[in-house]
């Protein structure tokens, strides 16, 4: 086991090291000049000087990633051109935003998908399997913006459950922040459950009909008890390589529910800052969400092992 | 009073009739075994005792189990009931019958937890130690907490057989129990099951294809076919007067006579493998000797055995010869030249596999599976060319020009292993490796596969090297065999001789271990 993480651990360092040097030559080192690209239209030759020295662009390309891969490691990842505060304050602003309006979409998504991907498995064929999967089907086709104005009309304008637009900031209290989430997350989990319980409906189908099942209800096993007591699990294994996936593309994908919703998340900061030609910002948060990906990857690793044996004892090997 | 009485059972699925008019009765401490090959319905015959059965299935006539209990007739609870208390059963494939991510102990209390609630966790362990130790394993060498994975097939269909009796059934269906193990492991666990009927007197059902593996243990035999049953009789009076065609093919099946073979004299070696060597090193900085020090030669049109358990380094060994797997030292000669795996030398040694359903690409269309060792080979051949050679092949192994736009769901397990055979023959090798390439076909099938390998070997003069763990399977096809055990040859010889004079005590082992249904009719009729 021990091994096995070392390993994992090992591969999630070396993706790591890949990525910064991908992304910093992508941005850097190519030919074009940074600094110019940065201040657009203007041909200010002292600013764009200035800001060359800021960018630290007349040293070598090997001191500068240095440079750069060392202080990200203390947690400076430079200051921003555009808001001229340290990227690293910005970044961890918004993620506080995106951070829990993830995790609420992926848990809406699972706990939605995960009963109706299995109701709809035992029933193959009834009609609330049709029923079930159809509307899945539909929650795939529907685009979340779409989904995110009906849901405005409703619950905001309509009921005036839920404020429209804006965040409340964590000053306001656990609860004022779920609320103000609860319809974008609601908007990003609608496809991902979609997605995610068609996944685990064929995942139990396929597991129902192996043989450990029948030796379950050899035993004496109703088919209910076998599928709770040996399907289950065996059927999370490809459900748990989808929400890894789902997590590092809601975490800053989301950017058009962010704007819907006027949330001051991840994904509309990657936008502006792409829209204003801030690539201090924009290859910190590619870092960053590189960084989010390979830990997922990590954890979904983790997981796995946890539960099949077979992982375990393959580590060790 | 009988344990299970069957009475003029019928069965289909979606209209296409399945079982018709079925009879049979078990009693307290009897065996019955119903023979037949796939498709006969003796499958479907013990689901649908179990009543574990597909959807769409409707039923007819009645399964009594104690002369009160309808199986047909009573609610799913009910069956549970039964299910849980007075049948047990035993699968085929004791690899995919547990489940993968629970320990052996847990699906062993869960079986007891069922018939006996209410007990401490520690009453648990101790009677799932009890179970598991009658079965053969032992809490010393198998915890609990041993996880299915780490056990061999034998082992794991030991511990199928302790849930099963865990239960305290009455009545044990046991679906081709061995089918899928060595033959050694076969016997024992044979006998194991023969054990546990008498001490518990329990009744059995005993499924299988083999006449040969019922036959040592079986107090009454039914033969099956297409669904019906086509010849019973206790087993003492049976083999006496045997009336059914059928049966008399499965008999001769599982007599496997020996003929006299005619021993290829070229003095061409075809292949030749001189003091290989394969190793593993294993965590502790051990090394794990999976091929030690193996040579042998094979002559042109000769047909060499390769004979050993799974675990004997008979797989690597194969590997290495067809050049995919890397060995530690030695050499491997083809015609005389070292092999390592270069193409021009590979299309002088081809395989045929175990499995005729998992060795096709499903989507192709059997003119490209065919053909496939030209695409992967440099060939220079044209399309119309390597067309007419594929028709050819076709119909050396007996399948028609019109075979070539099928696809391989459309064949029947037997046609396809020869569909696997004229793609292995195609490039024209001298040498073919059939790893166990009969093991997964009924015996009637098998015979027939045999006789074509055979006819194609005096036709074209390749030479086979036919592996696999059943010494009777290749006792027709080979001159020579070699015993292979724990990386080593453990002894080599005439086929023949190693028959009637085996020296080591490894290769006695495994002639005793072989069903002889020859030996069990004799001993029934003195």
């Amino acid at each position: 086991m021990i091994s096995f993480l070392l390993k994992r651990l090992f591969s999630l360092i070396l993706t790591l090291f890949v990525a910064t040097i991908i992304i910093f030559i992508l941005i850097e080192v190519v030919p074009g000049d940074p600094a110019a690209f940065m201040m657009g239209l203007s041909t200010n030759t002292d600013a764009a000087d200035a800001l060359r020295a800021e960018l630290g662009l007349n040293l070598s390309a090997w001191d500068r990633y240095f440079n750069w891969i060392s202080g990200m490691l203390v947690g400076d990842f430079g200051i921003s051109y555009t808001y001229r505060i340290p990227v690293s304050e910005l970044v961890l602003d918004r993620l506080t935003v995106s951070l829990p309006l993830t995790i609420y979409a992926l848990i809406l998504s699972t706990i939605i998908a995960i009963p109706v991907g299995v109701i709809s498995a035992s029933k193959r064929g009834s009609f609330s399997d049709t029923f079930l999967m159809g509307t899945a089907q539909i929650g795939v086709a529907i685009p979340n913006f779409w989904f995110a104005i009906l849901l405005v009309l409703l619950f905001s304008t309509t009921l005036q459950w839920f404020s429209a637009v804006g965040f409340v900031g964590w000053e306001a209290g656990f609860f004022p922040v779920l609320k103000s989430l609860t319809l974008p997350a609601i908007s990003l989990a609608l496809p991902q459950a979609a997605i995610l319980s068609r996944v685990m409906r064929s995942s139990v189908l396929e597991v129902m009909d192996e043989d450990y099942i029948r030796t379950a209800r050899a035993k004496g096993l109703t088919k209910r008890q076998a599928l709770i007591r040996h399907g289950l699990r065996n059927a999370m294994i490809p459900v748990l390589t989808i929400l890894g996936l789902q997590f590092s593309f809601l975490l800053a994908g989301g950017i058009i529910i962010e704007s819907i919703f006027s949330l001051p998340g991840l994904g509309r900061l990657v936008f502006q800052a792409i829209a204003q030609r801030d690539l201090i910002v924009v290859k910190s948060i590619v870092t960053l969400l590189v960084l989010a990906v390979v830990m997922i990857t990590f954890l979904v690793d983790l997981a796995y092992a946890w539960v099949d044996p077979r992982l375990r004892e393959r580590g060790e090997r | 009073m009988s344990l299970l009485n069957v009475q003029n059972l019928s069965l289909s699925i979606f209209d296409a009739e399945i079982l018709r008019n079925i009879n049979l009765r078990i009693e307290s401490g009897q065996i019955v075994a119903v023979v037949g090959e796939s498709g006969s319905g003796k499958s479907m015959t013990s689901n649908a005792i179990m009543q574990l059965l597909p959807e769409g299935t409707k039923s007819d006539g009645s399964i009594w189990l104690n002369d009160y209990q309808d199986l047909l007739k009573i609610t799913e609870a009910e069956m549970c009931e039964v299910r849980k208390t007075k049948i047990g059963m035993i699968f085929q494939e004791p690899t995919k019958a547990l489940n993968p991510l629970e320990s052996m102990g847990a699906q062993v209390i869960e079986a007891i937890k069922l018939t006996e609630p209410g007990l401490t966790r520690i009453q648990y362990k101790e009677k799932a130690e009890i179970v598991l130790h009658r079965v053969g394993l032992e809490n010393s060498r198998f915890p609990l907490s041993t996880y299915p994975h780490k056990l061999s097939g034998g082992q794991r269909q030991r511990v199928v057989i302790a849930i099963a009796i865990s239960q305290k059934p009455k009545l044990l269906i046991a679906d081709e129990p061995t089918t899928a193990l060595d033959v050694t492991t076969q016997a024992k666990i044979m006998s194991l099951l023969k054990d546990l009927i008498l001490q518990d007197n329990m009744g059995m059902l005993l499924i299988s294809h083999d006449l040969g593996v019922v036959t040592d243990v079986a107090d009454h035999i039914i033969i099956m076919k297409s669904g019906e049953i086509v010849e019973e009789g206790p087993t003492a009076h049976f083999f006496n007067d045997i009336k059914h065609e059928y049966t008399k093919a499965l008999f001769a099946a599982a007599m496997q006579k020996g003929a006299d073979k005619f021993v290829a004299d070229y003095d061409e070696a075809v292949l030749e493998v001189k003091n290989l060597k394969k190793s593993y090193k294993l965590s502790g900085g051990e090394t794990l000797k999976v091929v030690n020090n193996v040579s042998f030669k094979i002559k042109r049109g000769e047909n060499l055995g390769l004979v050993g358990e799974s675990g004997c380094g008979k797989s690597t060994l194969s590997r290495c010869i067809l050049g995919v797997e890397p060995f530690s030292s030695g050499e491997i000669l083809i015609k005389n030249k070292s092999f390592t795996g270069q193409k021009e030398l590979r299309k002088h040694i081809n395989i045929v596999f175990q499995d005729p359903y998992g060795s096709f690409n499903p989507r192709h269309k059997v003119a490209r599976l065919v053909a496939e060792p030209f695409y992967a080979l440099s060939n220079s051949l044209s399309k119309s060319e390597i067309n007419e050679k594929v028709k050819d092949m076709l119909k050396h192994v007996g399948l028609s020009a019109s075979d070539m736009d099928k696809y391989p769901h459309e064949f029947s397990g037997g046609q396809r292993q020869r569909i696997a055979i004229a793609r292995a023959l195609i490039t024209e090798p001298s040498v073919v490796l059939l790893d166990e390439a009969t093991s997964a076909l009924d015996v009637l099938i098998r015979e027939q596969i045999l006789e074509l390998l055979e006819k194609l070997s005096d036709m074209l003069g390749i030479s086979y090297l036919f592996i696999s763990h059943d010494l009777s399977t290749v006792r027709n096809i080979t001159d020579r065999i070699l015993v292979m055990k724990d990386g080593i040859i453990v002894e080599e010889g005439a086929t023949a001789e190693i028959y009637e004079n085996p020296q080591h005590p490894y290769t006695k082992a495994l002639l005793d271990a072989a069903p002889d249904i020859t030996k069990t009719v004799s001993k029934l009729k003195a």
